[in-house]
C-alpha cells in the first residue's frame, strides 16, 4: 500500500485498473438505468418521481464522500506533506463539486411536484448549497496560486475547515425540524424503504461510485503528469537560457 | 414506451441535468489526460525527460549513456583469523 504512494507506481496501477474499472462503470450504470427507469414500481406516495431518487441519493453520497476524501488528504498534506495527497484532494474537487451540483438540482426538480417549490432554506439544503460553494472555494484557491505545494497547503487548512459541514449536513434532519425528510436508508433499525425501490438505488449507487473512482484515477494521472510537463517546461527554459549564455 | 406519468418532464429533466453534468466531466477529465500525454510525449520527443525517465531504446541516445562501469569483484583477504592477533 505504501509503495502505490509513489507517482510513478501509482500511474502503473492506474494504467492497469483504468480499462477494468470502465467497464465496470458501463454495465453497473447500465444495469442500474434499466432497474431504475423500467423495473422499479412506482412510489405509493411519489409516484414515478421516485425515479429522480436513483440519481438524486447517489450524487448526494458523493458530494459527501467527495469532500471526505479531501479531508483526509489534507491530513496527508499538511502532516506527511506526500505530493500524491496534495493531487489526490485537487482532483477530488471537481468531481464532488459536479455531484453535489446534481444533488442540489435533482432534488430541487423532485421538491417541486412533491413539495410544491424548487428551494426551501431548510437545514439539509442550505448546508448542501455551502458544500458546493466550498468545493468551488477550494477549486477557485488552487487556481489562484500559482506554486502546488503553496496552494495544497492553503486549500487543506480550508478542506479541513469545511470538513466541519459534513457532520451537519448527515444529521441537519435530526437536529432541527427540516421540510426534507428523515433519515430512510442508513438508520437504525434498518431502512424504510421497500426492497423493490432499495434494489435500483443501491445498483445506482454502486455505478456512481465506480464511476466517481474512475474519474478520480484519471484525473489524479493528468496531474502528475500535468506536473512532470511543467518540471520538464522549466528544465527546458534553463537549458535554452544556458546555450544562450 | 415508458409511461413516467403526470411528473414526467421533472424526471425527464432531472435524468437529462445528471447526463449532461456528468458526460461533461467525463469528457472534461478524458480529455484533460490526453492533453497532459500530448504534450509530456512532445517534451520527450524534443530529448527532454526527467533524470528518472528510462532511455529510449534508440542508437543515438544509446551511444550517449554512459556505459556501466564493470568492476571486478574485490578480492577477498586472505582467510585468516579477523580483528588481529588470536586470543590465547
Amino acid at each position: 500500500m505504501i509503495s502505490l504512494a509513489n507517482p510513478t507506481r501509482f500511474l502503473n496501477l492506474v494504467d492497469r485498473v483504468v480499462p477494468w474499472l470502465s467497464a465496470l462503470v458501463v454495465i453497473v450504470l447500465g444495469i442500474g438505468l434499466y432497474l431504475s427507469l423500467f423495473v422499479a414500481p412506482p412510489d405509493y406516495q411519489q409516484g414515478e418521481t421516485v425515479k429522480i431518487m436513483f440519481v438524486h441519493v447517489p450524487s448526494a453520497w458523493l458530494g459527501m464522500f467527495g469532500y471526505i476524501l479531501i479531508a483526509i488528504a489534507a491530513l496527508g498534506t499538511l502532516i506527511w506533506r506526500h505530493p500524491l495527497a496534495d493531487v489526490a484532494a485537487k482532483t477530488a474537487a471537481p468531481i464532488g463539486a459536479t455531484f453535489t451540483f446534481i444533488a442540489l438540482v435533482t432534488g430541487s426538480l423532485w421538491g417541486k411536484p412533491m413539495w410544491g417549490t424548487y428551494w426551501v432554506w431548510d437545514a439539509r439544503l442550505t448546508s448542501m448549497l455551502i458544500l458546493l460553494l466550498l468545493y468551488l472555494g477550494l477549486i477557485a484557491l488552487w487556481q489562484a496560486i500559482d506554486e502546488p505545494g503553496r496552494a495544497g497547503r492553503a486549500a487543506a487548512i480550508l478542506g479541513l475547515v469545511g470538513a466541519i459541514n459534513i457532520p451537519i449536513i448527515k444529521f441537519s434532519v435530526d437536529w432541527w425540524n427540516t421540510l426534507h425528510q428523515p433519515e430512510s436508508i442508513f438508520r437504525a433499525g434498518g431502512p424504510t424503504i421497500d426492497p423493490s425501490l432499495l434494489t435500483p438505488l443501491f445498483v445506482m449507487a454502486i455505478g456512481f461510485t465506480a464511476l466517481f473512482v474512475l474519474l478520480h484515477l484519471i484525473a489524479m494521472r493528468a496531474e502528475i503528469l500535468r506536473r512532470r510537463v511543467h518540471a520538464l517546461q522549466q528544465t527546458q527554459v534553463e537549458r535554452a537560457a544556458l546555450a544562450e549564455a | 414506451m415508458l409511461d413516467l406519468g403526470t411528473h414526467a418532464s421533472f424526471i425527464i429533466a432531472a435524468y437529462g441535468v445528471t447526463f449532461i453534468a456528468v458526460g461533461a466531466l467525463v469528457l472534461a477529465t478524458i480529455e484533460d489526460d490526453r492533453k497532459q500525454r500530448r504534450k509530456l510525449a512532445e517534451l520527450e520527443r524534443l530529448g527532454i525527460r526527467r533524470r528518472s525517465a528510462k532511455a529510449p531504446a534508440s542508437p543515438t541516445v544509446k551511444t550517449l549513456a554512459k556505459p556501466k562501469a564493470t568492476r571486478a569483484p574485490a578480492k577477498r583477504k586472505a582467510a585468516g583469523p579477523r580483528g588481529g592477533k588470536a586470543r590465547s
